[in-house]
């Protein structure tokens, strides 16, 4: 297996290193064709890997590929740790990454036109494209396939620069590099936790290895160590919250969250792949991984669900005021990544990586639909300028339909098994914080429906709002788009159902999560359940599927019925609709304070530091020193070629004596 | 081992062949100096490849040793050895020396042959330095290194190159001075000029405390560390591209080297006593100095600043190991070896990565005639490999995992959280400073629209530059991907140098 293993990251790397260098010379045929083969292989055998654990129940693999270096007894490695978690991860990220391999030929066509006329950049920027997404399938899987800290670091930081390259791709763009280098740096904010979370472990353990280290956690839980003086922490809560800093910025929660709704500027392409489906689950998936230390830190367990709820419930109100297509999706995704959070401080771990599993196949296909309509709009994505696209775009419009049901949490649906059992879960969790969390992400589930059929409504119904020229052009995208918008359809529809029953209830994530007792919610869940149709039938019961049709039908009252009422309601509550539209003004006071801040900050260290202080009083102050000893000491030097001849024999004089003696 | 005294060779080797180049002169075309330039460079290199390959890594004794009596009436010894310190400082020292000759290839118009023969002695010196166990004997290439430097600053400097001369001069002068007396004194209560020997002298508290602050003035200043470190953006400003590549990469290493072979060994009391010092130095120029290069127009300053902060993490590396071991929280004792080594590697990739961010600014000054920042955006639509080469090297700097420049921080970081949790947490935000003030300076050059016709007017790289970058990209790549055979040959040296300095000398 240990050839099959490391083939799996290596093909997606190869397909990258050849259409990334050779690029001019392959052509744009030449470089998807590779890249595609390069995915297309590593999908293949993830899902032979998915066979061999899930199905044959091969046992969990966990070994080194090499030593990267051993330090005072630390060994820094690289290796493979595959089990029933590891797996599912795999075969999403792959999947979805080789549907958006094949959706990219559709997308970027016509890409030339994104690029000034002279640019050389421009001219090999398709084969490019494909270069960076196949290097984030490779950097993505090292991420998730990894069984050390070390190596899950690596990847973390890779597919952050991938994101940063593929943000800013079309570099010719103000706000694309604006918005990369703030994801960048944002995520390096929460990469600053990540890191001392590290050393931290390092420190109590000695070990950079999972296995290692999850069995030491338990011997951690009873230390404590001092942070600031005289306070003593318990070292498993430092090193879980500095851990959890990091998937704040990676996952984008409150108030790391700024970077997400930016990085919209990238092409669609990767806001489905990268800033959706996969790359931003990372920190739920290493919460996941970490299980055997949080479970042993309540605290721990506290700020994420306190913060999981908060992102869920304030970043789905902002979802409702937005009129830029994949910005509306980009909120909801960040909602959503609430609800993961959420179901991790709940310690149902397997319900967030359920909702995650669930949410990559139905958030990619709403992001690949959306940049369907772009294309079809000529790029114009206010939503404002669309409308009764319906009749132009069947196989669009029945695909987003379908994402937008398991988006808001339909019975029956994909979303619906995985975030209703989130919300039961927390329901049952007895933690300081999940009381509120169960109310916020309760209300969220109105939230979420009002805002997805606002944008579905407001796309596909109604008048048709665009210019004529538009209106001309309109119709369905070619095969290469609509293939992988059916092929997501399909698991977005069916997978939650079916997955259900060995995910959350049964043993299929076995030894991969470990849960203490006292928290085990989905056990308690687990009693009540008797099957997928039980569990449609039982949420009739419930209040979140009437809070989701409330919000389906008021968005369809507000915006299709009587389109004045949204007019009024904003002009009502302006306040709100400020709040909302500023983003509760988290942009402008990071500009203001860590921007503007830290380069006036930079200036006066500079100024008055190294210009007026070191140089001006102790470097000039010597230097005139010297030249006051200079003036004495210049005595000596007379021009006269004698004198130094003189001095020179005296000189060598002394130093024959010296010799003698 | 062979009996070939081979530090001899790559010690004389370059300087033979820049006396060489200097009497070929510049009559006629250059290209004749050029190639025998590269011939020596490439010829000392893979010579002191040699080094590696017969390095026995198992023990910390010096290897390839050579003794001769040099100055027998003061006990001055013509002395040279390795161990797994010095031996992949002098094989940085000889690879970038042949990345710098190239790099001067068509560019240096004004006596070619002047500025060449300058590199060649340059790199003979500094492999002295690095190679010379005879105080009086290091002291003498520690010197003699700073001529050649001057005259390149001097002759094929930029506009204000008098001041900056003149500024490096008096900075390295008065820490070279305190430097030569302490060993001057060492020599008369000791009888003996070899290094090794003053590692076993015993000292006084008091006479520790005031070598170690000689030695610190020396070998700060060479750093540079914060508040010492005012002369290095001029120096670089006005040095031409290979001065800059040179003092970056290599010369700064000097003052880190000086540590580890000086300052630990001789005066561990001293060094224990006054650790907090220099923590306290070394994490302000991490954060101080992250500020600053933050708001630098000129890009040579800015990765100037950049240099000094990354060589923070050099001495913080060295320095914190006291206190790792003192920490009760720290049960196993772990972390020290951890520091040191980081240290190291920090070195070894700070050369790379600068060497390479210098030659990127190189390459754009020789197209533009200008270092401003604001002179330029939009690079890469008319200089997309170059653009490319450019963004990795930022992402280098920026310490992201993959390059050598998180290898050696990463380290660093662990280990100073083994002392103290401010430590490690001061340090971690170079993560943030790094990248902000490399990547937004990427952002301004390279990003948004052509920003005029000069601009749009740039050629790519040609083949020169591009077998340059390439070289440079692999070293910091493969550095970055398996640190472990370069990690390897120091630990026997760093195990001996802790034990040493872990025994009180009162």
């Amino acid at each position: 297996m240990d050839t099959l293993y490391l083939a799996i990251p290596l093909a997606s790397l190869i397909g990258a290193i050849i259409a990334g260098i050779f690029g001019a010379q392959i052509g744009r045929k030449g470089a998807h064709s590779v890249t595609i083969l390069g995915v297309g292989i590593s999908f293949m055998l993830s899902l032979i890997a998915l066979k061999h654990h899930v199905f044959d129940g091969a046992p969990v693999y966990n070994e080194s590929v090499y030593t990267w270096l051993v330090s005072d007894g630390i060994r820094f490695e690289v290796g493979f740790l595959i089990d029933n978690l590891t797996v599912m991860m795999m075969a999403v990220v792959t999947g979805v990454s080789l549907m958006v391999h094949i959706y990219t030929i559709g997308y970027m066509a016509d890409d030339l036109h994104n690029w000034p006329r002279t640019s050389l950049a421009g001219t090999n920027a398709y084969q490019r494209f494909f270069s960076y997404i196949s290097l984030f399938t490779f950097s993505m899987l090292m991420l998730v396939m990894s069984n050390n800290f070390m190596q899950l670091f690596f990847g973390w930081e890779a597919v952050g620069l991938v994101s940063y390259l593929l943000i800013g791709f079309w570099t010719v763009r103000p706000t694309a590099v604006y918005a990369n280098l703030k994801a960048f740096l944002v995520n390096r904010v929460g990469d600053f936790g990540f890191i001392l979370g590290i050393a931290a472990v390092v420190m109590y353990t000695g070990s950079l290895d999972y296995a290692d280290v999850f069995g030491k956690a338990e011997g951690l839980a009873g230390q404590s160590m001092s942070i600031f003086n005289g306070s003593e922490w318990s070292v498993i809560s430092v090193i879980c919250i500095l851990l959890f800093v990091g998937a704040m910025g990676k996952s984008a929660q409150i108030p790391l969250h700024v970077w997400l709704p930016d990085s919209m500027e990238g092409p669609t392409p990767i806001s489905a792949l990268i800033h959706a489906a996969t790359m931003v689950t990372a920190g739920i998936f290493m919460v996941a991984r970490m299980s055997p230390l949080y479970e042993y830190s309540e605290a721990a367990l506290s700020f994420i669900i306190v913060i999981g709820a908060l992102t869920a419930f304030l970043m789905g109100l902002i979802g409702i005021v937005q009129n830029d297509i994949k910005r509306v999706i980009a909120y909801s995704t960040l909602s959503q990544l609430g609800y993961m959070t959420v179901a991790l401080g709940a310690s149902a771990y397997s319900a967030a990586v359920f909702h995650l599993m669930t949410h990559a196949f139905f958030k990619a296909l709403l992001f690949l639909a959306a940049g369907s309509v772009i294309i079809a709009m000529h790029h114009e994505q206010d939503m404002r300028k669309m409308g009764g696209l319906k009749k132009y775009m069947p196989i669009t419009y029945w695909t987003s339909l379908i994402g937008t049901l398991a988006l808001i949490g339909f019975p029956g649906f994909s979303g619906f098994f995985s975030k209703d059992s989130i919300i039961e879960a927390v329901h049952h969790s007895t933690l300081p914080g999940a009381h509120f969390a169960y109310y916020a992400i309760l209300l969220g589930v109105f939230v979420t429906a009002f805002y997805s059929f606002r944008l579905f409504f407001m796309v596909f119904h109604g008048e048709e709002r665009m210019d004529q020229h538009t209106r001309e052009h309109l119709r369905e995208s070619p095969w290469v788009v609509t293939l992988p918008l059916i092929l997501l359809a399909i698991p977005s529809m069916f997978i939650g159902g079916m997955t259900i029953g060995p995910m959350l209830f049964g043993d299929y994530f076995g030894s991969a999560i470990f849960i203490a007792e006292q928290h085990d919610v989905l056990a308690e869940l687990g009693k009540n359940f008797h099957g997928a149709f039980a569990f449609v039938e039982h949420s009739f019961g419930g209040p979140a599927f009437y809070l989701a049709m409330a919000g389906l039908i008021s968005a369809w009252f507000i915006y299709m019925k009587s389109p004045q009422t949204a007019e009024n309601m904003k002009n009502r509550f302006i306040w709100l609709y400020r709040l909302l539209d500023n983003k509760y003004y988290f942009d402008d006071f990071n500009a203001a304070f860590f921007g503007a801040g830290s380069r006036l900050l930079g200036r006066e260290l500079w100024q008055q530091g190294d210009v007026k202080f070191i140089d001006g009083v102790l470097v000039n102050g010597s230097a005139k020193l010297v030249g006051w000893f200079a003036g004495v000491t210049r005595h000596l030097q007379t021009g006269y070629l004698y004198h130094y001849a003189f001095a020179m024999i005296i000189g060598v004089i002394v130093l024959l004596a010296m010799g003698i003696f | 081992m062979s009996d070939l005294p081979l530090l001899s060779i790559l010690v004389w080797l370059p300087i033979l062949g820049g006396i060489a180049v200097l009497l070929a002169g510049d009559k006629g075309d250059a290209s004749g100096v050029r190639v025998m330039s590269l011939v020596f460079t490439i010829a000392t290199f893979l010579l002191s490849l040699g080094l590696y390959t017969g390095f026995d890594a198992s023990t910390a004794d010096m290897q390839f040793v050579e003794r001769h009596a040099w100055i027998p009436v003061f006990d001055i010894y013509y002395h040279f050895g390795v161990d797994g310190f010095s031996m992949p400082l002098i094989i940085l020292t000889t690879f970038t020396t042949i990345l710098v000759v190239i790099a001067g290839w068509e560019v240096i118009k004004k006596k070619p042959s002047q500025y060449l023969a300058a590199f060649l002695i340059m790199e003979g010196l500094m492999i002295g330095v690095f190679a010379a166990l005879d105080a009086i004997f290091f002291y003498v290439f520690w010197e003699a290194m700073l001529v050649p430097m001057f005259i390149l600053i001097g002759i094929w400097g930029g506009e204000r190159r008098v001041y900056a001369t003149i500024k490096f001069f008096i900075y390295t002068f008065i820490g070279s001075v305190f430097m030569l007396v302490a060993l001057i004194y060492m020599y008369f209560q000791g009888g003996s000029f070899a290094i090794l020997d003053m590692h076993e002298m015993s000292l006084s508290m008091n006479e520790q405390i005031l070598i170690f602050l000689a030695f610190l003035a020396a070998f700060a200043v060479k750093v540079p560390m914060w508040p010492v470190h005012t002369w290095l953006p001029d120096a670089h400003v006005e040095a031409p591209t290979g001065g800059s590549v040179i003092l970056a990469a290599i010369m700064l290493k000097i003052g880190g080297y000086g540590f580890i072979r000086f300052s630990l060994p001789i005066t561990p009391d001293a060094a224990h006593a006054l650790d907090w010092l220099i923590i306290l130095m070394s994490l302000v120029a991490v954060v101080y100095i992250g500020f600053v290069a933050l708001v630098q127009r000129d890009m040579k300053k800015l990765v100037a600043y950049s240099s000094i902060a990354h060589m923070g993490f050099v001495t913080l590396g060295l320095f914190v190991v006291f206190q790792i071991w003192e920490n009760p929280a720290n049960a196993t004792g772990n972390g020290a070896a951890l520091a040191v080594e980081g240290a190291m590697i920090q070195m070894i990739s700070h050369g790379f990565i600068s060497g390479a961010m210098f030659l990127m600014i190189g390459v754009l000054y020789d197209r533009m005639h200008t270092r401003e920042i604001s002179a330029y955006g939009g690079v890469v639509h008319s200089m997309p490999v170059f653009a490319a080469f450019s963004v990795f090297f930022a992402m280098a700097n920026a310490g992201l995992p993959g390059t050598s420049g998180f290898v050696g921080e990463f380290m660093v970081i662990i280990a100073s959280f083994h002392a103290n949790f401010w430590y490690a947490f001061l340090a971690a935000l170079t993560l943030i400073l790094g990248a902000a003030y490399t990547l937004w300076m990427v952002k301004r050059v390279f990003y948004g629209e052509v920003a005029n016709d000069n601009v749009a007017a740039l050629k790519d790289i040609n083949a020169r530059e591009l077998v340059i970058m390439t070289t440079l990209a692999v070293a910091v790549l493969a550095l970055g991907l398996w640190p472990a055979p370069v990690i390897d040959v120091m630990h026997a040296s760093v195990e001996n140098l802790l034990q040493h300095i872990q025994f009180s000398k009162l």
